[in-house]
């Protein structure tokens, strides 16, 4: 199946017009639409180095635009828009502005791999995909994905004890999201999961969401994992230049704050 | 027909955090089958959870180093050479980290800072060999030895096998698979297949053996993966299979889970059983469902296997 591809001609920026006369030329109904010009003047030169210095996207100048990873893709077989190509394409040229078409997607990947897997660069896709979500929220384009909230439940509670308890993990995901476990399919799954179920194993489970399992001895690791994550959070912050960003709204807000008024 | 794999034989066991939680009757059939086959299990002392594709995502590194420490527990303090994990992620974060400390010296630096500061033994890639549950009956006993045992069959079962995605992917951390014959393949698996078979079981051409069920965004982007399980359960259904064997809790709570949205949001019902190998292999030889945790399933397969005579 031929891959949809991504057209930089899209339909609001071709103009067509009934009547139209070019330097005293009538050209109605001849050559009435024109695609309207565009000039990039917002490139991030340093796209592709800020998505490199994420988690995953460190081999991001590798890839040679074969197609591999769109053609092998899960989640482009059910939204022909999801199209990994086509942003490695885009944070290579540092086509920002683009790339935020599709803002609302790329934390959709589904981690298959099968791009991964595909790539005859070893891009790696699937951690470019991972890294450019983390880009997105870093730099305040999108708010939270339930993706990523999730992979901060799930952690926290790995973090904490050495071991998470999956009813804990869903009760917490749903309530950060504001989603109500009250759904007739969720009801109905727990219907059929207890159907069978003999009333001592009932209690056990029961009790495990209630004496969460956990990892006996775990607090050095935990204090080492922590220190490690911190560490981590500072220096990717610095890689987006989100430090400096800091840094100039605070010397900013100084000046105003000691009465000498706002900097020319 | 290759010799069975006498380091096999007892192996040290890590079972997951899914394994303790909704995944109980894999973990239950799991244990029951090493007994049945006389394959000695020793669970890995105070074991933590491998990080999971969750935390893998929050920082690479971190999950390499959780899954070191489970592997540095089995070598260090355990002293055994093999670790089997019945759970695709447990045993891809596993091989993975393999891979990463042996081919990566930074993430080799970052295991070993915090190894030290947690007061364990840093892992040295190569002290111990991952393997899957499938590895382990398909080469600690194999199919001849298999069928020795059986006490009853999966004769006029039609089965499809799924394998997901990360038992096979991506390749580079699977450095024994597509080696010529008698390994496994990572384009088109068959040690399921082949044990099932062994069992008596009538595999069905199933084109959707390595698809992605959408588990990772299982609770975080359901429409997605509701979408992704049905077109699995459909295609198994189209190619004539009764049941779907499966051989990771993730997988198998993800088409347990979204068979029953698909039909209860969508109006989109199908029939297929879904069963872990481990308790199809533990029906052929001669255990009772109960005692291989067919009850602990959502997918509700007592009466279908009654009448095939294996309940």
């Amino acid at each position: 199946m031929p891959i949809h591809e991504v057209s930089l001609i899209r339909p609001e920026n071709l103009h067509t017009q009934d009547q139209l006369v070019v330097d005293g030329v009538d050209v109605s109904g001849h050559w009435s639409t024109f695609i309207q010009s565009r000039a990039v003047t917002d490139y991030n030169e340093a796209m592709q180095d800020e998505i490199a210095a994420l988690p995953g996207g460190e081999h991001v100048h590798r890839c040679w635009q074969c197609g591999s990873c769109t053609n092998s893709c899960t989640v482009n077989a059910i939204n022909p828009d999801f199209n990994p190509r086509y942003w490695i394409y885009l944070i290579r040229l540092g086509m920002e502005e683009e790339i935020l078409r599709d803002k609302d997607i790329i934390w959709q990947c589904v981690s298959c791999n099968k791009c991964t897997y595909a790539c005859p660069r070893d891009v790696v896709p699937e951690g470019v995909m991972k890294a450019l979500s983390h880009w997105m929220e870093l730099k305040g384009h999108v708010k939270k994905s339930p993706s990523m909230v999730f992979d901060e439940v799930f952690s926290e509670q790995v973090f904490e004890r050495g071991k998470i308890e999956e009813g804990r993990v869903m009760q917490r995901f749903f309530k950060r999201t504001g989603q109500s476990l009250n759904q007739e399919w969720l009801i109905e799954m727990v219907k059929r999961m207890l159907r069978h179920l003999p009333v001592t194993m009932l209690t056990k489970l029961g009790l495990a969401t209630l004496v969460a399992p956990s990892t006996s001895r775990w607090s050095d690791a935990r204090a080492a994992i922590e220190e490690y994550v911190h560490e981590q959070e500072h220096k990717r912050r610095r890689a987006l230049g989100l430090d400096g960003l800091i840094e100039a709204a605070k010397q900013d807000a100084e000046p105003a704050a000691a009465g000498q008024g706002a900097r020319p | 027909m290759s010799a069975v794999k006498d380091k096999y034989q007892k192996v040290a066991y890590y079972p997951g955090c899914a394994l303790e939680g909704t995944a109980h009757s894999y973990n239950r059939s799991t244990q029951q089958l090493g007994k049945a086959l006389g394959l000695e299990l020793v669970e890995v002392k105070n074991w933590n959870c491998c990080g999971a594709m969750e935390v893998k995502n929050i920082d690479p590194k971190l999950q390499t180093y959780l899954s070191s420490r489970v592997m540095a527990t089995a070598a260090s303090e355990m002293n055994m050479d093999v670790v089997m994990a019945p759970c695709n992620g447990c045993y891809h974060n596993l091989k993975k980290a393999e891979y990463d400390l042996a081919h990566d010296p930074a993430s080799a630096e970052v295991v070993d800072r915090l190894s030290k500061k947690a007061g364990h033994a840093t892992y040295q890639a190569g002290q111990v060999e991952t393997i899957h549950a499938l590895d382990w009956i398909k080469q600690g006993i194999g199919e001849e030895g298999l069928k020795k045992r059986l006490r009853n069959s999966l004769q006029g079962l039609k089965v499809a096998n799924y394998y997901g995605c990360m038992y096979t992917r991506p390749r580079h951390i699977f450095p024994e698979k597509d080696q010529g014959p008698g390994s496994e393949s990572t384009s088109k698996p068959h040690f399921m297949d082949d044990l099932l078979a062994a069992a008596g079981a009538e595999n069905v051409e199933f084109p959707l053996k390595t698809a992605c069920c959408g588990g990772a965004h299982t609770l975080s982007d359901s429409d997605t993966s509701t979408k992704l399980v049905l077109n699995i359960l459909r295609a198994a259904e189209a190619a004539g299979a009764e049941v779907i064997a499966t051989e990771c809790p993730t997988c198998h709570s993800g088409l347990e889970m979204h068979q029953v949205r698909a039909e209860k949001k969508y109006g989109q019902p199908t029939k297929v059983k879904i069963i872990y190998f481990t308790q199809l292999l533990g029906l052929a030889l001669g255990l009772k469902p109960k005692q291989v945790g067919v009850h602990e399933n959502i997918s509700d397969s007592l009466a279908f296997l009654k009448e095939k005579g294996l309940a």
